[in-house]
């Protein structure tokens, strides 16, 4: 996982409320076996009609949207399924941070094992974001904070071990596998 | 103070607590393995060098990119795409690499995760379990804590058994009174979710009690327990009860003899205490429960079959109604139907297709529209012909396929063409769910069978109780 710290770049607003994953990553995606390439999938229904062909009046078609590291996205975003293609298709998107109100429970979990930072803002800042389509935010993960061009700067609290393994890049799985003795000794307590 | 059900099973399988540093380290009872969201993680373990921890309480099927059309006279199995057919044999050789337990094309179980899982009796009460999906909410029917998760947490649960987790907080729906005749337990979750939101239940384990959730079997606390995700929550739980034991008892991997009994009367304390406090309560009275289908786009958006949509004008309800072709303010009733799809992990088990069949019998699907029947399990499906159910789907004119997830979520081609409407028994009507431009409509067995006799949406209580 790639650590984070701090970016600036344009935001990308998609102000629809309950985006779900199957608007990220429509199933029909999902029978590959590597997440290598996941990011052409990313939003495939609002980009592409159903020849393939790309929508002009979609957003994510303009040439900025992949130069946009930041998503602003409406409220309870990522609900539904646990496809972690979701997450991975948006960093393949050149995607980094997910900003909105609300964010669904299991794809905040995923966004955070494979580095995407998910910013749950309050509503009224977020709502402040909304309107700030392709202009530049700085997101800062050492600080917490997201800091907006004429200088407002947004408080935003992550779980601290989230925030460690996101700064350091640091795999879960190598904290799991250092539990060893004491799942050793779970597992003796409890045989069934 | 009391504990809550979920209290006493996260307190169980706490292998390190939680500080403001990390969160707690899980033990996992139960992992359930499936083609989509597993390969990468059993890649992990291939570069890490490491072995399943525990392939002893680890099971995998085969259900989302598998055809549902039988092989063929050479006994070849026409997958949609060559991809689909590599992701499935990728885990029947994960499990054959990693000595894991696979229902796979020659097991009687063979099917959704979800129906399978409960059916060979690897879901047992007071169980942590976990699957990389996020239906895996269905196990809470049995008083399990059992949510979903992503694949690089597969990847964590095959090598260490363990999940690092952040305690969730506790809502408890009460639902008093009886559903009436002709609401299933499908109406009841698609109204619970219409009450509390698509995020009613982000950040919780919803605990479902009350009259309504007792009278319920085991299949129909599956149907709710099932769709809790739809609103949001991490997982949802009913407390075991005789019910419970009574369809544990003699399953595969349910314990045998004495130590069935033993088991049985651990089960049964398993429950919330009097004076449980919950982070939340909702109180729901099952009689004002009418069938409930789903006119928009996500599973809150629903109503009694006999109302009408909203008239819109808020931006969420224009994009639904012009996704799904309504018009703001009509009636659902008579709206046509063009497909009608019954399965999935929330309504394709036995009863599902015996209330279906209950109402096929001695009638017809109509014309101009498609009826597809795709059992959950192998299981469901010898016994649904052992009932002659099969009989009465074909005479009716309708589908009879192999189990899998079909036309839940599109992926092994059984898809509904862009703008058709679709009536369907799954969990999800978000958009492009069953297919590019496909409109959704959720309702129960009942309700699906009744629109595919009329070719429109009608309500199954006008079917009901007169002869066909
Ligand atoms: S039936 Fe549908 S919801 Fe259930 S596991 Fe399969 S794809 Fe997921």
């Amino acid at each position: 996982m790639e650590a984070f710290t701090q970016l600036t770049g344009p935001a990308l607003v998609l102000s629809q409320v309950n985006i779900d994953t199957d608007q990220i990553i429509p199933g029909r995606f999902l029978t590959a076996t590597s997440f290598e390439g996941m990011g052409d999938y990313a939003f495939a229904d609002w980009r592409f009609d159903a020849q393939g062909e790309p929508l002009p009046d979609c957003v994510l078609n303009e040439p900025r949207a992949a130069a946009s590291p930041i998503l602003v996205a409406g409220r309870n975003f990522g609900c539904g399924s646990s496809r972690e293609h979701a997450p991975r298709a948006l960093l393949g998107f050149g995607f980094r941070v997910v900003i909105s109100s609300e964010i669904a429970d299991i794809f905040r979990n995923n966004a955070q094992n494979v580095g995407l930072l998910p910013i749950v803002l309050e509503p009224a800042q977020h709502e402040q974001l909304l309107a700030m389509d392709g202009e530049a935010l700085t997101v800062d993960l050492e600080a917490c904070e997201v800091r907006t061009p004429a200088g407002q700067v947004f408080s935003f609290q992550l779980d601290g071990f989230a925030r460690y393994c996101l700064l350091k890049g640091m795999d879960r799985l190598d904290f799991l596998l250092a539990q060893q003795d004491q799942i050793k000794s779970y597992e003796d307590n409890h045989e069934r | 103070m009391g504990t809550s059900l979920f209290e006493k099973l996260w307190q169980a399988h706490v292998v390190c607590e939680e500080s403001a540093d990390r969160p707690a380290v899980l033990f996992i009872d139960l992992h359930l393995v499936h083609e989509v969201t597993s390969p990468q993680g059993f890649d992990t373990l291939r570069e890490r060098g490491l072995p399943v921890r525990r392939p002893d309480l680890t099971v995998a099927t085969l259900d989302h990119s598998t055809p549902t059309t039988p092989p063929d006279e050479d006994g070849q199995r026409h997958y949609y795409t060559d991809q689909a057919r590599n992701q499935v044999e990728t885990l029947e050789r994960n499990c054959e690499a990693f000595g894991i337990r696979l229902e796979g094309w020659d097991s009687e179980h063979r099917g959704v995760v979800h129906v399978m899982g409960p059916e060979i009796g690897a879901t047992q009460p007071g169980m942590t379990v976990v699957c990389g999906d996020s239906h895996t909410a269905t196990h809470g029917a049995f008083g399990a804590l059992a949510f979903g998760i992503g694949t690089t947490e597969v990847g964590y649960v095959l090598a260490t058994q363990c999940l690092l987790q952040r305690k969730p907080k506790s809502m408890r729906i009460v639902v008093d009174g009886q559903l009436g005749p002709g609401v299933s337990a499908k109406d009841l979750i698609l109204h619970i979710i219409n009450t509390i939101g698509v995020n009613g239940g982000t950040g919780h384990v919803i605990e479902y009690a009350g009259e309504a959730i007792e009278a319920l079997t085991m299949e129909q606390r599956m149907t709710v327990c099932n769709m809790t995700i739809e609103a949001g929550a991490r997982a949802g739980m009913i407390a075991p009860d005789q019910k419970t034991i009574d369809y544990l008892r003699g399953r595969a991997l349910a314990p045998a003899g004495e130590a069935f009994e033993a088991a049985a009367d651990r089960w049964l304390a398993l429950r919330s205490d009097e004076q449980a406090v919950f982070d939340h309560e909702v109180r729901l009275d099952a009689a004002a429960i009418e069938p409930t289908v789903t006119w928009g786009i996500d599973p809150s958006m629903s109503i009694p079959v006999g109302a009408s949509v909203p008239a819109g004008g808020s931006d969420s309800v224009d994009r639904a109604l012009d996704y799904m072709g309504l018009h703001g303010g009509q009636a659902l009733a008579g709206h046509p139907v063009d497909i009608v799809f019954i399965g999935s992990c929330t309504n394709g088990r036995i009863s599902d297709l015996r209330a279906a069949a209950s109402v096929l019998a001695g009638r017809k699907v109509a014309a101009d529209t498609r009826m597809l029947i795709v059992p959950g399990s192998e299981a469901v499906r010898r016994q649904a012909e052992a009932e002659g159910l099969h009989e009465i789907f074909l005479a009716a004119g309708a589908e009879w396929r192999e189990p899998g997830c079909s036309m839940c979520l599109a992926m092994n081609g059984d898809l509904v063409a862009p703008g058709l409407t679709a009536v369907s028994t799954s969990n999800r009507n978000f958009e492009g769910r069953q297919g590019q431009g496909a409109r959704t409509m959720l309702a129960s067995p009942l309700t699906a069978a009744a629109c595919a006799v009329a070719g429109c949406v009608v309500d199954p209580r006008t079917l009901m109780g007169e002869a066909a």
